[in-house]
């Protein structure tokens, strides 16, 4: 290791071995995302402005879908806020400071996505350059953005029409609901939410999601109050 | 199809609430660090949003109707027990779609 300081070529080839195996799967995940797109009845060029300019994956699939049921802007602002709240804590660990440049340093921060977060801080921090965490990011939007494009114009062009291809969809929020339920090792939490969604699904069907959310993070408040005024150490 | 101008606005939001989200810790490290209610915060929020999504994208189903039911809940069922197994999200995907998929021919 030459504590840090690598040539560009280095760098960018150590980018591309670090991003190839998440870029691939980002690629084919991009492509189903550009299929929705144009099966929502959209365009087919939202598909790149949507993963140019938003950038956030599994986001970009529910702002779609909320945009071809024609929900109000303020229940998508509350989704969104809530959907990449995970985003706010990203920054507390992720390597910024080896970034130069302002541009650089801006671009960074906008291509924080979870997978940009999760490739840096897996890395041992002192073999990764400023240079090589930006090139990553860089490769990782051109591989989501190029599927996305891929998905929309095959959509496009040769009216792909597979019901199955729905499922991606549910099956992909699926994953991340399994995921987060693993690593948050408790079984109180996602069973106030699941009754929360199961209340507003009842109560206030036409603003299911917006209810359903409110409501989970009221009983995680109370909960905290519960908890931090019961117990010192909580 | 909805109109331009509303779908400008959808990514505007989309775009404008991320950025900010994914800023914020930058600009406020110290505080949003030091805060007991944040760290309780980002510990339990993940989980719960993301099963809510999982219910809202399955506020439809005609729960009157088993095997109609029974043809999402079991593609659903499979894609998180593969998860579970392989930890790998594009081949809980795959196989969940396949199963789901499967099932549309089985129960028309």
């Amino acid at each position: 290791m030459l504590d840090g300081r690598t040539s560009p070529a280095t760098d960018l080839r150590d980018a591309a071995r670090d991003v190839l195996p998440v870029g691939a799967g980002m690629f084919v995940l991009g492509s189903s995302f550009g299929l929705l797109v144009v099966g929502s009845g959209l365009a087919w060029w939202w598909a790149p402005i949507f993963s140019g300019i938003v950038f956030a994956g599994s986001a970009e699939f529910l702002l779609v879908a909320l945009a071809a049921a024609g929900t109000p802007l303020a229940a998508i602002t509350v989704t969104t806020l809530l959907v990449n709240g995970r985003h706010a804590f990203y920054g507390l660990s992720f390597p910024l400071h080896r970034v130069r440049g302002r541009v650089a340093r801006a671009y960074s921060v906008f291509a924080l996505i979870d997978e940009a977060y999760a490739l840096a801080t897996s890395r041992p921090a002192a073999s990764l350059t400023g240079r090589r965490i930006v090139a990553g990011q860089v490769m990782l939007q051109v591989s989501w953005v190029g599927g996305g494009l891929v998905g929309a114009l095959a959509g496009a062009r040769f009216a792909i029409d597979v019901p199955a291809l729905d499922f991606v969809f549910t099956a992909l929020f699926v994953v991340l609901a399994t995921d987060a339920v693993r690593s948050g090792r408790e079984a109180t939490g996602p069973l106030l939410a699941v009754a929360c969604a199961l209340v507003a699904r009842l109560v206030a069907p036409g603003e299911m999601l917006l209810v359903a959310m409110a409501l989970f993070v009221a009983v995680l408040l109370v909960r905290y109050r519960l908890t931090s005024t019961g117990t010192a150490d909580a | 199809m909805p109109d331009a101008g509303y779908l400008a606005a959808v990514v505007a939001v989309g775009a404008g609430v991320t950025l900010a989200l994914r800023a914020a810790p930058f600009a406020v490290m110290r505080t949003l660090r030091s805060s007991p209610l944040a760290g309780y915060l980002a510990r339990h929020l993940p989980a719960g949003v993301m099963l809510i999504l999982v219910v809202y994208l399955l506020r439809d189903l005609p729960v009157d109707r088993p095997l109609l039911t029974l043809r999402v809940l079991v593609p659903v069922a499979v894609t998180a027990a593969v998860h579970l197994w392989r930890r790998n999200a594009l081949l809980s995907m795959a196989a969940g779609t396949a199963v789901y998929a499967v099932a549309l021919a089985v129960v028309p």
